[in-house]
């Protein structure tokens, strides 16, 4: 418990880091809140004094009354005018902070370690980055805006209530703290029941989108009224336990408002004795304190809410933060080199990698790939291919050994020059959102039109953005939109092109592409390769049997190494795969 | 949205409860104020403490009814909401089964599990409130004005005015800034979308280093973001300032016509109190009604979306039994001039199909990305209806067959393998609900899943996670083909089924296939042409038609499509 809260301590702590950039704007607003509640509350016992003038047939001064009235006035528009700005600050505040958080949540996202964003599904961090943002700025900010007038409120009523009358106040701070207990009592009650309720809710949720989200699979196997009697009976349940949670849960509001309306009557009751038996109350006070007993009661039902919606807002913000204190990937070493274009010669040596300590992949790896040689990388489905592509271009470091592009350690040299060495296309195309010419143009944001276009012709690419609706400057929505997988992979393709950057990286596509198009990106890559280095991921035994060396890989580490004679002779796994296709 | 509250049917009870006892209690709220009144100008005014205690007593036996009331309403309320959402959910899942593939596609599964959960709740709580506050707070407002009126009709004119204003103010601001909020959540989106593509992309925005270009790219896009919602805030942050103007000029108005009345002797000095508070009683119901509001035009909108699934009807009908008069001599399964159009596609997407398959024959359907083999397989179980032509299984017309007796004679693997949460027995017994251990074994052996199955804890009761997460996608697909084999189905359709298995595996399993006992007609889909080479017939299909038909040795010869796909998966030998 004490550990939770320090937790939240802390975190309150960084959250304060980023409000602190405003805290004029704070000072700011807090001094308007206050302001805006005395003014508010001091507006009530200016119209009680005006009723105090207006007693019966000729004994009414007008001219007091006026007064007053005119003064309620004026304070209505002054006390409206500084709560538009308040509000407007707060919302600056607000908006701001969120920026903020976001803009650094992104920043680190550029320097995490490809193995945190490996490991985290995409939604969670995109929740986290987008909706934990959100709901944290709103609620704290929010949350604490009310908390700061709630409590204000309630002191300066009680102030107010004070220089009316002490003893009716007492009644008054008497009774309020019943309405509190109810509501506490309430929702600790409900607690388990809601618990219940989103538990089954849960269950149903999986369901649906289980059935619903595989309904031809449901239909084709002839499932519907076993599906059907599952889900009713689920939907039974979960109907039980929501009536309940939803019934006693909404029974806070009308038990806090009888709490009140007792408030109210004992108010009437002790403003009436008092003002029979000593006078020392007028009509005017005792509906001025009316009001007062309705205002005061408010904030405190608000303040329970408001407490959780807090917690829920710090935890919100503990979820952002720990995306941000991940550990960056290691730092570039001050004077690492610049590698300008590589000649492509790479040398493995003694390498071992693992993703997790535990478990060894690749062990004792040694290799050497001189200019212009072709490597191939084969094995069955989920053997760790990309695990090669993830060494050589530094998307994870080596555990043991090292790996060196022309005599240096990879290392030493910037992630920068050493990734521009590498042109890469890979199996998972990925565009951006953007014309066709900005998605070539990625790796030469100043590229002509010719250029483009020459890189395209290059790819095959070129016939078929020639007759999109806008040619190069077709918008492609998120993921290419309507483009087929093989038009995706051709301008991926395209991009290496344009560039053309002394060592490959070649990851065949899969089954998903026709043939014809098939044929195009082999040719494609044929080009790409001549004279450079490339590693070439295969699907398709076929297309390597030239490679001048072929890693064979099995669960993660290379069982085998040689050229397709060699391994062929060897009678391995390669032998197998090679005949069994 | 209307035409949902035919799913009230059966709470009718509580949805005219739960409104009504919540009148009442709004009712008795009224009488404060008036009891308020009377407690200043008899009982202050005549100093008589008896009055004033019966005054008291009122108020709080008026409280004490009022919950009473108020429960009543809000479990009546809450009774209603929930049933009446429970009614919906059953009437859309059955609706969502019956649904034929055509508007499944049209659909589209989110949103299909979109209706079912998140519109749902909306619909759920939007009830809920609906049934609680919706005629409370005009009717509160609407009673201050008549008590107001009973009062004094000067008073009243003033409520009518400021009542007016505070509804031009709400409406207006709220007009203004629903637009601009609907803005807002665009560039959110468009925020979120830069963030994902950021996260998807991470490996390629690296090669290229293009790191600090995203950054700049989504500052600029969320700078614009907070540009908006800066500016929205600042017009709703009008709201409470107007109104609460509005109001005050409203009590002073009334304040001053009260001293005149008053000074006339038309009113009394308590009377003047009561109006007062009459005026605070209306400022708190309008800004729950503006909440209400925005809570109601969600569920409206939800509620629509709902409504417009279940309007959607299938577009195929089945009878109820099965014909059984059909045509002997026909082959297995055939063929005749069948065409597919999907609906809202601009081109046909199968064209004039014509062939006959033999009973047990091994079928081969090969072809380039949407060429149509999975839309061909498709018309053999009838899930989608062609638009021109027939499909005949053992000689009847798939249109003749009850929907479990051609669903029945079929097996199929379709290409993505899911598998669904429960013990590996429960997911194989999808095939055949009464399959036996023994048959379950067997058709785990064919599908060369023995192993994967043996390997696993608790075997045969091993529990399969949602989606199938705890296996790999060679084992789920293992376990797919082993579903559909355990129907022991006359026809066996694997549609590109084996792409997760590698080529030692694939190969097994083609040749367990064909050693099975009751060989079913068996149609295999694939890219590869080696998958496909041994099988009886081969249909070649390119764009929706039949290019080629015939064996591997007929095709190579005569079909250029064939030699093509051929030669690019084998380029070196031929």
């Amino acid at each position: 418990m004490s550990d939770k809260k320090r937790k939240q301590k802390e975190i309150l702590f960084k959250v304060w880091g980023y409000i602190k950039k405003y805290r004029m704007l704070v000072v700011l607003s807090i001094a308007f809140a206050g302001i805006v509640v005395a003014l508010t509350l001091y507006l009530p016992i200016l119209i009680g004094k005006a009723i105090d003038y207006i007693i019966e047939p000729g004994r009414v001064d007008f001219m007091v009354i006026r007064g007053i009235l005119m003064k309620s006035v004026v304070i209505a528009i002054i006390t409206a005018v500084l709560q538009w700005i308040m509000n407007t600050i707060n919302n600056k505040i607000t908006y701001q902070v969120i920026a903020d958080i976001r803009k650094d949540a992104f920043e680190r996202l550029q320097i995490l370690p490809l193995k945190y964003m490996d490991g985290h599904p995409v939604g969670d961090v995109v929740s986290r980055v987008i909706a934990d943002a959100d709901q944290f700025a709103d609620g704290l900010l929010m949350g604490f805006s009310q908390l700061f007038t709630g409590v204000v409120t309630i002191v300066g009523t009680l102030l107010f209530m004070l220089s009316i009358h002490p003893g009716i106040a007492l009644v008054v701070v008497c009774l309020t703290p019943l309405s509190l207990l109810v509501a506490n009592y309430i929702a600790k009650n409900t607690f388990s029941l809601f618990k219940e309720q989103s538990v089954t809710r849960g269950e149903q949720t999986a369901y649906i989108d289980e059935m619903i989200g595989n309904q031809k699979i449901v239909q084709a196997f002839s499932r519907e009224d076993i599906a059907m009697e599952v889900f009713d009976e689920c939907n039974e349940r979960l109907e039980k336990c929501s009536l309940k949670a939803i019934f006693f849960s909404s029974l806070t509001n009308p038990c806090t408002r009888f709490i009140n309306s007792l408030v109210y009557a004992g108010v009437a009751l002790s403003g009436a004795i008092v003002a029979i038996n000593s006078g020392g109350i007028t009509i005017g006070g005792l509906s001025c304190f009316l009001s007062y007993a309705k205002q005061y009661t408010k904030p405190f039902n608000e303040i329970s809410s408001v407490i959780t919606e807090l917690q829920n807002a710090i935890a919100c913000a503990g979820r952002i933060f720990e995306l941000m204190e991940e550990t960056p990937q290691v730092p570039e070493t001050e004077n690492a080199y610049v590698l300008e274009e590589a000649e492509g010669n790479i040398q493995f040596e003694d390498v071992s990698f693992s993703y997790v300590p535990e478990q060894k992949l690749i062990r004792n790896l040694n290799l050497t790939v001189e200019p212009g040689q072709k490597i191939a990388i084969v094995g069955p489905t989920g053997c760790g291919k990309t695990t090669l592509i993830n060494l050589l271009m530094r998307f994870y470091d080596v555990t043991k050994g090292s790996i060196k592009v022309d005599g240096m350690d990879i290392r030493e040299i910037t992630r920068g020059s050493l990734r521009k060495n590498y042109g890469m296309v890979l199996q998972e195309t990925w565009l951006k959102e953007g014309t066709v010419f900005e998605n070539i143009a990625m790796g030469k944001p100043d590229a002509t039109l010719e250029e483009v276009m020459e890189a395209a012709k290059g790819a095959h690419a070129h016939s078929f953005i020639k007759r999109l609706p806008n040619g190069y400057n077709t918008y492609l929505t998120e993921d290419g939109g309507s483009l087929s997988q093989g038009q995706k992979q051709l301008i991926c393709i395209a991009r290496i092109m344009l560039v053309l950057p002394p060592m490959l990286i070649l990851d065949e596509a899969t089954s998903s592409i026709d043939t014809r198009t098939e044929m195009k990106i082999q040719e494609a890559f044929g080009k790409l390769m001549k004279g450079r280095v490339s590693f070439i991921v295969a699907h398709r035994l076929s297309t390597i049997r030239d490679a001048d060396v072929i890693l064979v890989m099995k669960d993660g580490d290379i069982i085998e190494q040689g050229n397709h004679e060699a391994l062929l002779s060897k009678k391995g796994f390669y032998y197998n795969l090679y005949y069994s296709q | 949205m209307g035409k949902l509250l035919r799913f009230l049917k059966g709470y009718e009870k509580e949805s005219v409860f739960g409104p009504l006892f919540k009148l009442l209690e709004a009712t008795l709220e009224l009488f404060v104020p008036l009891i308020v009144a009377s407690l200043i100008d008899v009982g202050i005014a005549n100093r008589d403490l008896g009055y004033i205690t019966k005054m008291f007593i009122l108020l709080i036996v008026l409280g004490i009814v009022g919950l009473a009331f108020s429960l009543t309403a809000q479990f009546f309320a809450a009774k209603a909401a929930v049933g009446f959402v429970k009614k919906i959910k059953h009437a859309l899942f059955k609706h969502m089964e019956e649904l034929s593939y055509a508007e499944i596609d049209q659909l589209g599964t989110s949103a299909m599990v979109n209706r079912m959960t998140s519109d749902m709740n909306q619909v759920q709580s939007g009830m809920n409130m609906s049934l609680r506050l919706l005629l409370r707070s005009p009717f509160v407002v609407m009673g201050a004005f008549i008590m107001a009126w009973t009062i004094d009709g000067q008073a009243a004119k003033v409520f009518g005015l400021t009542i007016l204003g505070l509804t031009v103010i709400v409406y207006g601001i709220m007009l203004v800034t629903i637009p601009l909020y609907r803005k807002v959540q665009q560039k959110l989106d468009g925020v979120l979308a830069a963030t994902r593509e950021n996260l998807v992309g991470v490996r390629v925005i690296r090669a290229f280093g293009l790191e600090q270009a995203e950054k700049e790219e989504f500052s600029d896009k969320h700078g614009e973001l907070t540009g908006s919602q800066k500016f929205v805030g600042s017009i709703s942050a009008l709201m409470n300032p107007l109104t609460y103007i509005v109001i005050n000029l409203g009590v002073a108005v009334l304040i001053w016509q009260g001293a005149i009345q008053v000074e006339y002797g038309i009113l009394t000095q308590g009377a003047v109190v009561a109006l007062y508070n009459y005026m605070a009683q209306i400022l708190e119901e309008l800004i729950k009604l503006a909440n209400m509001i925005v809570l109601l035009t969600k569920m409206v909108a939800s509620g629509n979306r709902i409504q417009n699934v279940l309007e959607m009807e299938s577009s195929q009908t089945f009878p109820k039994e099965t014909d059984t008069k059909g045509c002997k001599d026909m082959p297995h399964i055939v063929f005749e001039n069948v065409s597919l159009k999907y609906g809202g596609a601009g081109e046909e997407s199968l064209s004039n199909l014509n062939f006959g398959i033999r009973k047990g024959q091994v079928v081969g359907v090969i072809g380039g990305t949407g060429s149509g083999k999975t839309s061909l397989i498709n018309m053999i179980p009838r899930f989608y209806d062609a638009t021109y032509g027939k499909v005949y299984v053992d000689g009847i017309d798939v249109k003749k067959y009850k929907k479990e007796d051609i669903r029945g004679k079929v097996g199929i693997v379709p290409q993505k393998a899911v598998l669904f949460k429960g013990t590996i027995r429960d997911n194989i017994c999808w095939g055949n609900p009464e399959a036996c251990e023994e048959d379950i074994w067997k058709a785990l052996r064919i599908a060369q899943a023995e192993e994967v199955v043996q390997s696993k804890e608790g075997k045969l009761d091993f529990m399969i996670a949602q989606n199938g997460r705890n296996l790999s996608g060679g084992q789920r697909q293992r376990l797919t083909i082993a579903r559909a084999l355990v129907r022991k189905p006359e026809i066996l359709i694997l549609d590109d089924s084996s792409s997760a298995l590698d080529y030692a595996t694939d190969a097994n399993l083609r040749k367990a296939l064909q050693e099975m006992e009751e060989t079913p007609t068996i149609f295999i889909v694939s890219q590869r042409t080696v998958s496909i080479q041994h099988a009886d017939i081969i249909l070649v299909l390119d764009d929706g038609e039949i290019v080629g038909m015939g064996t591997h040795e007929e095709l190579l010869k005569f079909c250029e499509i064939y030699q093509e796909i051929y030669a690019s998966q084998f380029k070196k030998e031929v």
